[in-house]
């Protein structure tokens, strides 16, 4: 069985997001890039499969900022074998687009299994398992909490609203995008992802075709944080007047008592 | 060019969601701009239809098995509804369904896709539509002129009582054969118990999201939801790791809550999250990001750490 699980690069949000000085997209020079959580569910799940029924795990990402690092570390957490798909064009490519190139690099591979992360917080394009699966002409469930491998199907769960889940039996090849992996994501030491880049195991790849710009008919106005109006209220001082704070709230509804 | 309004039913355990009563109304409001009609599709349980008096048209298809909600099912069904009515937009929640079907349909119907939208009007014979990005951190105002969109429009922001209406729409089944070639079976629909907690009851929610750094840190919290006499909540990447069970959790695949005080601790308040609490009475958050989106719905917040500030709690909040 091979599994393939495309990785991708997300501006850090922990970081204050500014844009560019036409307004059009975030500027991109002095952003954090970093692995797309929901990505690194996808490669625990694959590794799950692969302990329990044996399996070739190839991660593949586009050329952004820090790939290697992420496609490295992807290899020392027991993934086996890493593609970087170059010469796609710079900048922010559109799910859109990233789902048509990997579909036509897809095409030329035999696979049984994708697994995508289940979304990408920087996605206004829909997501990927979705659109993957769509170009691809085979079946995909995506917001995937767990995929038991059989023969020439897999038994995946997905979680519904509140909680409620569903099972679905889904002949292969097909495309799984992943919310939560079976287990939390394994650490990878750094001591392995060095050996992993010392053995330099990256294999760089041209790119099907080139990004072609943001989607006809869908023409961006203007990008923006929220208006601050709504925004709360900000409890000045240090963590013993914020405390001292809160407290008078609560009790100003009757929720305490001083 | 078509001008009608499809809407994706979404229920559960012969429940429709609220989301699914907003996006009819909205659905309703788009169709009489453009002098289409609004289709309501119903996957299993035909029985809901009586529901669905805001639409023109109710397109359903029976079968127990489609209850339960399975993808491919859903999206050959789907896929023939657009095609067989005079479509220009499908509207579905940013909810499993909506993010499951949603970019599908559109790469199968050659359809432009808008995710994570928030805001959607009919201008003239065009569309706006305001999408969030970046997990809310930023707002995209977008001018939609493609023949065909399909939209996930995140829920509860919208008035649900436009779309409870009564009326008589013409129902009319999906031809079966549809579904005659899937690569898919559902098999079972399981309802989670509830493990001895019920957030939704507690009048207070202390809550605590990734911030919180570890599992050992959750003593913190939980010292001041002791001394509040509340149990402690949380966001999803807690419950993802382990550090509380899953009946903990807050959000669109937890938990929608409403006390009279949510005290967020270390939550940046992803749209996910904030389907489940925005609602509560009151909220309090604390976060050392100044422009985390807790803070958009938040009533009061701080900046300070969570880890100098939940101490101070428990000891003024402690007998
Ligand atoms: C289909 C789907 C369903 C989902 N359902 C849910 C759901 O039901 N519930 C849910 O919560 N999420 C859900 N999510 C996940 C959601 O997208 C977010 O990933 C999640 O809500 C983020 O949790 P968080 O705010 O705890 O973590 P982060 O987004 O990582 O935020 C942590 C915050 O802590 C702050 N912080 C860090 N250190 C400190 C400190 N010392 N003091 C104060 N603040 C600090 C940081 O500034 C940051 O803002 C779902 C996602 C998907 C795709
Ligand atoms: N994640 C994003 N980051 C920056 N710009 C974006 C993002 N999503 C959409 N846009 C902008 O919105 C335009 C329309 O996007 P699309 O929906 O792909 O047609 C693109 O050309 C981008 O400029």
């Amino acid at each position: 069985m091979r599994i393939v699980v495309p990785v991708k690069q997300v501006p850090d949000l922990v970081e204050e997001l500014e844009l560019n000085s036409e307004g059009s997209d975030i500027d991109r020079e002095f952003v954090k890039f970093v692995a797309n959580e929901w990505d690194e569910q996808a490669l625990e799940e694959a590794l799950l499969i692969k302990e329990a029924v044996g399996a070739q795990v190839s991660v593949v990402a586009f050329d952004e900022p820090d790939v290697d690092q992420t496609l490295y570390t992807a290899l020392a957490r027991g993934a086996d074998d890493a593609v970087k798909l170059t010469g796609a064009g710079d900048g922010w490519l559109s799910t859109a687009e990233r789902a048509r190139l990997l579909a036509q690099w897809l095409s030329g591979q035999s696979y049984d299994m994708v697994i995508t992360g289940v979304q990408a917080s920087d996605d206004l394009d829909g997501q990927l398992a979705g659109t993957l699966g769509g170009l691809l002409g085979v079946p995909h469930a995506s917001v995937v909490v767990g995929v038991e491998p059989g023969s020439g199907s897999v038994t995946v769960t997905q979680e519904l609203a509140g909680g409620t889940v569903v099972t679905t039996e889904i002949a292969t090849p097909c495309v799984v995008g992943m919310q939560t992996a079976r287990q939390a994501p394994r650490y990878a030491p750094i001591s392995r992802i060095r050996q992993a880049m010392s053995a330099g195991g990256l294999e760089s790849v041209e790119a099907p075709g080139e990004a072609t710009g943001p989607a006809e008919g869908v023409e961006l106005l203007r990008l923006y944080p929220p208006e601050k109006a709504g925004r709360a209220e900000m409890i000045s001082g240090d963590a013993p007047a914020v405390a001292e704070r809160i407290v008078e709230i609560l009790a100003s509804k009757g929720l305490v008592k001083l | 060019m078509g001008n009608d309004v499809v809407v994706v039913v979404e229920h559960d355990g012969g429940v429709i969601s609220d989301t699914t009563f907003e996006l009819l109304g909205k659905g309703r409001e788009l169709a009489d701009a453009w002098g289409g009609r609004l289709v309501a599709a119903l996957f299993g349980e035909p029985e809901l239809a009586g529901e669905l008096g805001a639409a023109d048209v109710v397109r359903f298809a029976a079968g127990a098995e489609l209850g339960g909600y399975c993808p491919e099912a859903w999206e050959a069904l789907l896929l023939n509804v657009v095609e067989s009515v005079d479509a220009r937009l499908v509207l579905i929640g940013t909810s499993t369904v909506g993010m499951d079907l949603g970019s599908s349909l559109a790469a199968r119907w050659h359809a432009a896709p808008l995710s994570y939208v928030v805001a959607l009007r009919a201008d003239g014979d065009e569309l706006l539509a305001t999408s969030q990005i970046y997990a809310g951190k930023l707002l995209a105002d977008l001018r939609v002129t493609a023949p065909r969109v399909v939209v996930t429009h995140i829920g509860g922001l919208l008035p649900s009582d436009a779309g409870r209406k009564a009326g008589s729409p013409a129902l009319e089944e999906i031809d079966p054969a549809v579904l005659g070639s899937l690569k898919s079976a559902f098999k079972e629909r399981r309802v989670p118990d509830g493990g001895g907690v019920d957030i939704t009851a507690a009048p207070m929610l202390v809550s605590v999201g990734r911030g919180i750094a570890g599992q050992d840190n959750l003593e913190l919290a939980q010292e001041v939801a002791d001394a509040l006499g509340v149990p402690l909540s949380a966001s999803r990447p807690v419950i993802d790791q382990g550090w509380l069970p899953k009946p903990h959790q807050v959000g669109k695949s937890g938990k929608k809550v409403k006390p009279k005080a949510y005290l967020a601790f270390g939550i940046s308040g992803a749209p996910e999250h904030l389907e489940g609490m925005r609602n509560s009475e009151l909220i309090i958050a604390c976060n050392t990001d100044p422009s985390a989106p807790i803070f958009d719905v938040a009533h009061y917040g701080t900046t300070v750490d969570l880890f100098d500030l939940l101490p101070e709690l428990a000891e003024r909040l402690g007998d």
